[in-house]
């Protein structure tokens, strides 16, 4: 089922098309059109989520009332992902269009443009882009305003909830869900929160339409996507490739020769080892045979010269400075996983130890709060199952 | 004393004095000495109707929210996985050497803090950095020296 070649496609930052001229045609269709056009195309969220688009604007929509918000995540924080920088260092408009439409379409009248603290160099930028979009808002008579909001510097604000916690002036601890922000969200009001990429190819989704869109990418995982490309390669980069390939062709591509293991979708995510190279595809789960790995497109390839035991203690002791510390499986988990592996590494404790580390990380799975307690056992199992000698040697 | 809380004062008149305005007021007080002092918390607490423990709790909870004296210049190496395996040590050791000072640290004219970060957005250029707001990207270690030259003339 997995698409036999990589294909590179050029939606995001193609010049060839006027994001004016798209909005103009869009703001004609009704907000039916627009949800339903979402939905057939099959979009889903690119932030890592995986989220139906036209599903969660239509949610919004469907709430009462006119104080309601769109959020644009420009929060990229996890370990090897640049293209939402990228994107708003390129073609920001085509960002600010994706959150009129979905204004437009939910009936809000304030934006945010959330920007992690690490971006504020596009600052100077995204202010003239955003004077430019007022302009023509005003020219569509739409009543739609956008403003930024700058992070303070924290991974877990990424995560919608925490995002909007920051953004009333608390800290960025996530809330419990439901309800869902869609619901409730900033100030208690209805908010759609989108990735970056994410409200882009609903700009773009509007000028090729969903049956073109729909024809890219395999069942369940429409389209194409951004990958964020580091680690041994000779081609480090941002790339947009059509979903769903296999990580044997992306390997061939990008690789160097020699590549052990890649990391799909940044430290929260899986570590595939060169035995599964080819029967790992890369999109949602469901309507795929083998392992397929959802990614927010960090791509991260290690070849053998290096320790996966050095792998595994950056992200772990990166999860353990990010964690909010709001709960305990979380928070006391993170540090005992850390400690654990030096431990064994050490020769203090024993190997059989990993076994009750891993239990450990399970336990996290199922009982943290957030997805950022939830996904340590990603890449702490996956890397363990699979370089367990390195762990202990 | 009195510029700083008059500082304060301007920050919460231009954002306004809702809660929700509590990051962009502390981002701006903290920019123009680049920390937040026990007085500054207590200053913006004030003038928002908040408690200084509920400002300090939040402001703590953000790492580029330095609640701890920092230098004019505040460097900020990534230290995340893509980096490394580029080199950041290298990058790390050769600052420590240039400043003479260890991570953490504040050079004692008080122009460069040096300090360690995750992963800041350009992972396929790496060793990467920040000074202040500015990403340096591909570093070198003699790359890295010309650059804190630069800004040792500049400031
Ligand atoms: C710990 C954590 C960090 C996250 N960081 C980001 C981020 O930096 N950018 C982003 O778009 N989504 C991030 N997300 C996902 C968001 O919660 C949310 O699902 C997403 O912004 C929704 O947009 P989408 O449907 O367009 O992907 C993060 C989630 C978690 C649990
Ligand atoms: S899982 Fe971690 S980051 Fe999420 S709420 Fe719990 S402590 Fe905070
Ligand atoms: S790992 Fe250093 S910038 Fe991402």
């Amino acid at each position: 089922m997995a698409k036999r070649k990589l294909k590179r496609v050029d939606l995001i930052f193609s010049q060839d098309c006027s994001c004016k001229d798209i909005l103009t045609a869009a703001l004609k269709k009704s907000r039916e059109e627009i949800i339903q056009e979402l939905i057939d195309s099959g979009l889903k969220g690119r932030g890592g989520a995986g989220f139906p688009t036209g599903l969660k604007w239509k949610m919004a929509a469907a709430e009462k009332g006119n104080r309601k918000y769109v959020i644009c995540n420009a929060d990229e924080g996890e370990p090897g992902t640049f293209k939402d920088r990228e994107i708003l260092d390129r073609v920001a408009l085509k960002v600010l269009g994706g959150m009129a439409l979905c204004a437009y379409v939910i009936d809000a009248r304030e934006g945010y443009i959330y920007l992690r603290y690490e971006y504020r160099f596009l600052i100077p930028k995204l202010e003239k882009m955003i004077e430019t979009f007022h302009k023509w808002m005003d020219e569509f008579d739409l009543d739609f305003r956008v403003k930024l909001f700058i992070g303070g510097g924290a991974y877990v604000c990424g995560e919608e909830t925490s995002l909007i916690e920051s953004m009333e002036g608390k800290r960025g601890e996530p809330r419990n869900k439901p309800p869902y922000p869609t619901n409730q969200g900033y100030l208690g009001k209805p908010t759609v929160v989108n990735n970056v990429e994410t409200l882009v190819y609903t700009m773009m989704i509007m000028r090729i339409g969903a049956e073109e869109f729909k024809a890219m990418g395999i069942e369940g995982s429409s389209g194409s996507k951004l990958f964020s490309v580091s680690g041994d390669t000779h081609k480090a980069g941002i790339y947009e490739i059509e979903m769903g390939m296999t990580l044997e062709d992306f390997v061939k591509e990008f690789g160097d020769g020699d590549t052990k293991a890649v990391q799909v979708g940044g430290a929260s995510g899986f570590c595939v080892p060169r035995k599964r190279f080819k029967e790992t595809t890369i999109g949602f789960q469901g309507g795929l045979k083998g392992f397929s790995l959802p990614t927010g497109g960090s791509m991260m390839i290690f070849n053998s010269s290096r320790s996966m035991y050095n792998v595994l203690h950056n992200y772990l002791e990166f999860f353990e400075e990010e964690s909010c510390g709001q709960c305990t499986p979380c928070r006391v988990g993170c540090q005992q996983l850390l400690k654990g592996i030096e431990a064994i590494k050490r020769g203090e404790k024993s190997h059989r130890y990993l076994n009750d580390l891993m239990r450990l990380s399970e336990t996290m799975k199922l009982t943290a709060k957030c997805g950022l307690g939830q996904s340590v056992a990603n890449s702490f199992a996956s890397i363990v199952e699979n370089f367990r000698e390195e762990m202990i040697y | 004393m009195r510029t700083r809380q008059s500082a304060v004062k301007a920050a919460v008149e231009k954002h306004g004095k809702e809660r929700k305005n509590l990051l962009p007021i502390l981002q701006e007080v903290k920019r123009s000495k680049n920390y937040l002092s026990r007085s500054d918390i207590s200053d913006v607490a004030a003038e928002m109707n908040l408690s200084s423990a509920y400002v300090y709790g939040v402001a703590s909870f953000y790492h580029f929210l330095d609640l701890e004296e920092r230098g004019q210049n505040i460097i900020w190496i990534c230290k995340t996985i893509s980096c490394y395996m580029k080199g950041s040590k290298d990058i790390l050791l050769a600052l420590e050497e240039a400043l003479k000072i260890k991570v953490g640290e504040t050079t004692s004219d008080g122009k460069f803090t040096l300090l360690q970060t995750n992963c800041i957005g350009w992972c396929h250029k790496g060793p990467a950095m920040l000074i202040n707001d500015q990403p340096f990207t591909d570093l070198t270690t003699e790359k890295v020296l010309n650059i804190i030259e630069e800004y040792y003339q500049k400031s």
